[in-house]
C-alpha cells in the first residue's frame, strides 16, 4: 500500500519538476553566454566561440583541439559559414573570434561599433594563396588573371576551353563549369575585388556553401574550372599557375611564391576580436601566433606568419 | 416540488469543465488560422519597406532573372530564375512522384495481402521519416554519380537529381494520405460493385478514385507543398546557380535554398533581408495559388 503512493509520488515527481529543470537549464545557458561575452576567465570552463570564414574553419578547428591540451579549462567552439557570416555575428556580440578571410569592411566595422560599442581588432594569423583548380586531365597548367576574369565575370568572352587553346579529352561539350562560392563567402569576395576588379559574377555559377565542395566537385567534372584556398587541393585537382598579366611569367601557388608576395592572388588570413582582446580570448590568439599555432597553419597547406613580423591589423 | 439533485457542486464542476474544455478545443482550431496570420504579417512587415520603396520596382523583382544581392557596382533582385528553378524541380518531382505515390496507395489498400500491406505500410513510413539533410547528401554523393555516369551531363547537381530527391521524399506523404482516403471509402461501395460484376480494376478506375478524389487531391497537394517547400535537400542535390533551366541536366537555385544559404549573411534591416523575406512572400503567394486553384477544381468537380 504504503509502496504503491510511493511509486505514484515517484511518477509524479518528475512532471513537477520539470518547468524546474528548464528554468535551471535556461539559467545554465545564460550563464555560459555571459561567460563567452566578456571573455571573463569563469569559475569552471571558459568557452570561446569561434565562427567564420570556411577558407580557415580546418585550421581553426585544429587550433581549437590542440589548444585543448595546452589549456583545458577553456573550450573553443568552431563554426564555419563564411567570413560574412563570422563577423556579422562578431558584431552582433554573438561570439567572441571571427575568422575572415578577408578584411573587415568600413561598414562592418560601423555596425559592431552601433551593436555593441566597440572597433573590431583584426590579427593576421596566415596567409593563403586563392588557388585555381581544374580537374587533374585538363590539359592546361597556367592562366592570367585577365583571361581568367573573362571566364568567371558577367557578359564574360570566354564560355569554352577552345578559346583558352586548351582540348579536353573525351567530353563532346567543352562549355566551362563555372564552380563559385555563395555571396557570404570572403573567398568569393576576395575573388570578385582581385580577380572582377569589383565586376559582378556570371550568372549560373554553382555556387557551392564550402571550399572543400569546390575542390571535390572539381575533381569529378572534367570540364570544372574553381577557385578556393592552397589547403584544398585533392589529387584529383590540379592548381594553376597564375601570371598577373597576358606575357608575364605564371606563378605557381606556393608557400615560397605566397611569402614573397609574386603569386598574385595570396591573402592574409585575420581573426578578428570586439575591441582589444583580453583573458582567455588573448591568450588564445597569443597561442595562435606561438610556434606552435603557426605550425598548425602550416600543416593546414597555409603560410604561417613569419616570426620576425610583428602582428598588426 | 424542487427536484433533489444528488450532487449540485459536481454537477456544476463538469458543467465549468465541459465549458472549459469547450473553449480550449476552440482555441486549438482557431490557432492555425492565428499562426498563418501572424506568419503572414511577419514576412510583410519585414518586407513591406522595400516593397513600397521607390527604387524598388515589383516588376523586376518578379520577371528579371539577374540575381546580385552583394553586387558592388549594380546590386539587382530578379528572382524569375530562382522561380523557375523552384517550379522545375517541383514539377519534375510530382511527374515522378504522383503517379508512383497514387499507384502504390491503390495497391495497398486494395490490391495487396493484409501481411504484405503491414510491411509496406512500415516501410513507406519509415521512408517518410528520413531528414532532409540525408536525402540531400544521397542527392549530392550518390545520385550525382549516377547521373554523370548514365546521361553524360558534365555535372551530376541538377534539376534531375532535385527532382527525383524531392520525388523520394514525396512519395511517402503521397501514399499514406492517398491510402487513408481510399480506405474511407465505404465498403458498400466496393461491393456494389463487385455485384454489377465489375473486375477490381474497373471498380478501381470507376468507382473508388472519383469516390475519393478529395483526400487525393489533398496527397497529391501536400506532396507539391513538400516539394515546394523543401531547401535542405535541393539546397545540395540542384547545384546552387541562379540560372533559368533549358534541361533537366541544368543546375538551377529554388526559391527556398536561396534564403536559406543568404539571410545568415545579410545584415538584418538591410535591402537584402528584406528582399529575402519579400522571396518568402512570393513563396507564400505560390504555395497559395497552387491551394486555392485546387480548392476552386475541387469545388467544380462537385458542382457537376
Amino acid at each position: 500500500m504504503t509502496r504503491a503512493r510511493f511509486s505514484t509520488l515517484c511518477r509524479k515527481v518528475p512532471a513537477w519538476l520539470a518547468p524546474l529543470a528548464v528554468a535551471a537549464g535556461l539559467a545554465a545557458c545564460g550563464k555560459s553566454d555571459s561567460q563567452t561575452e566578456t571573455g571573463q576567465p569563469a569559475a569552471k570552463k571558459a568557452i570561446i566561440q569561434n565562427k567564420g570564414s570556411d577558407t580557415m574553419v580546418n585550421v581553426a578547428q585544429v587550433w581549437a583541439e590542440e589548444y585543448q591540451k595546452v589549456a583545458p579549462d577553456v573550450e573553443v567552439e568552431v563554426s564555419g559559414g563564411g567570413s560574412g557570416v563570422g563577423l556579422a555575428a562578431l558584431n552582433r556580440g554573438a561570439i567572441a573570434i571571427a575568422n575572415a578571410s578577408r578584411d573587415i569592411k568600413p561598414e562592418e566595422i560601423e555596425q559592431a561599433a552601433r551593436n555593441t560599442g566597440k572597433v573590431p581588432k583584426g590579427f593576421i594569423v596566415g596567409y593563403d594563396a586563392l588557388a585555381v583548380y581544374v580537374h587533374k586531365d585538363n590539359p592546361l597548367s597556367e592562366i592570367s588573371v585577365e583571361q581568367l576574369a573573362q571566364v568567371f565575370v558577367e557578359g564574360a568572352s570566354i564560355a569554352r576551353w577552345s578559346q583558352l587553346g586548351v582540348k579536353i579529352p573525351g567530353v563532346a561539350d567543352d562549355t566551362i563549369v563555372l564552380v563559385s562560392r555563395q555571396s557570404s563567402s570572403g573567398t568569393y569576395e576576395f575573388f570578385r575585388e582581385h580577380v572582377l576588379g569589383k565586376r559582378d559574377f556570371r550568372m549560373g555559377s554553382r555556387d557551392l556553401n564550402g571550399s572543400k565542395e569546390v575542390v571535390e566537385l572539381v575533381g569529378s567534372t572534367l570540364t570544372a574550372i574553381g577557385y578556393s584556398g592552397m589547403g584544398y587541393a585533392t589529387p584529383a585537382v590540379k592548381k594553376l599557375k597564375l601570371s598577373p598579366k597576358a606575357g608575364a611569367p605564371a606563378v605557381e601557388p606556393s608557400v615560397e611564391n605566397v611569402t614573397n608576395k609574386t603569386y598574385p592572388l595570396a591573402r592574409s588570413l585575420h581573426v578578428y576580436t570586439l575591441g582589444e582582446p583580453e583573458g582567455p580570448v588573448k591568450q588564445y590568439i597569443d597561442w595562435m601566433m606561438s610556434v606552435t599555432g603557426q605550425k598548425i597553419v602550416q600543416d593546414a597547406g597555409y603560410v604561417p606568419v613569419p616570426p620576425a613580423q610583428p602582428t598588426k591589423p | 416540488m424542487a427536484m433533489p439533485s444528488p450532487r449540485p457542486e459536481r454537477l456544476r464542476l463538469a458543467v465549468v469543465g465541459e465549458r472549459l474544455l469547450e473553449a480550449l478545443i476552440r482555441l486549438c482550431g482557431v490557432s492555425a488560422i492565428v499562426f498563418v496570420a501572424a506568419i503572414l504579417f511577419f514576412l510583410f512587415r519585414e518586407a513591406a519597406p522595400v516593397l513600397f520603396a521607390s527604387r524598388f520596382q515589383i516588376g523586376e523583382f518578379l520577371f528579371t532573372t539577374e540575381w546580385y544581392p552583394t553586387s558592388i557596382s549594380n546590386v539587382r533582385y530578379g528572382t524569375l530564375a530562382l522561380t523557375a528553378g523552384s517550379l522545375a524541380v517541383t514539377a519534375l518531382a510530382m511527374v515522378i512522384a504522383v503517379p508512383f505515390g497514387l499507384g502504390a496507395a491503390i495497391y495497398v489498400s486494395e490490391f495487396c495481402g493484409p501481411r504484405l500491406r503491414e510491411t509496406l505500410k512500415i516501410v513507406i513510413e519509415l521512408l517518410s521519416a528520413i531528414p532532409s539533410v540525408v536525402w540531400g547528401f544521397i542527392g549530392l554523393t550518390v545520385m550525382s554519380k549516377l547521373i554523370v555516369r548514365f546521361t553524360g551531363a558534365p555535372v551530376g547537381v541538377n534539376v534531375l537529381n532535385g527532382g527525383i530527391i524531392l520525388a523520394l521524399m514525396s512519395v511517402p506523404i503521397i501514399v499514406s494520405i492517398a491510402e487513408d482516403a481510399l480506405k474511407a471509402v465505404p465498403d458498400s461501395y466496393r461491393e456494389a460493385g463487385a455485384a454489377l460484376g465489375a473486375t477490381r480494376w474497373q471498380l478501381v478506375y470507376r468507382v473508388l478514385l472519383p469516390a475519393a478524389r478529395n483526400g487525393l487531391l489533398a496527397a497529391v497537394l501536400l506532396g507539391v507543398g513538400r516539394a515546394v517547400g523543401e531547401t535542405m535537400a535541393v539546397l545540395m542535390a540542384t547545384g546552387h546557380a541562379v540560372h533559368v533551366p533549358h534541361s533537366l541536366l541544368d543546375s538551377v537555385r529554388t526559391l527556398t535554398a536561396n534564403i536559406a544559404a543568404e539571410l545568415g549573411e545579410a545584415p538584418a534591416g538591410s535591402d537584402h533581408y528584406r528582399v529575402l523575406f519579400l522571396t518568402g512572400l512570393l513563396l507564400f503567394c505560390i504555395t497559395f495559388v497552387v491551394n486555392l486553384t485546387a480548392d476552386l477544381a475541387i469545388r467544380g468537380i462537385r458542382r457537376k
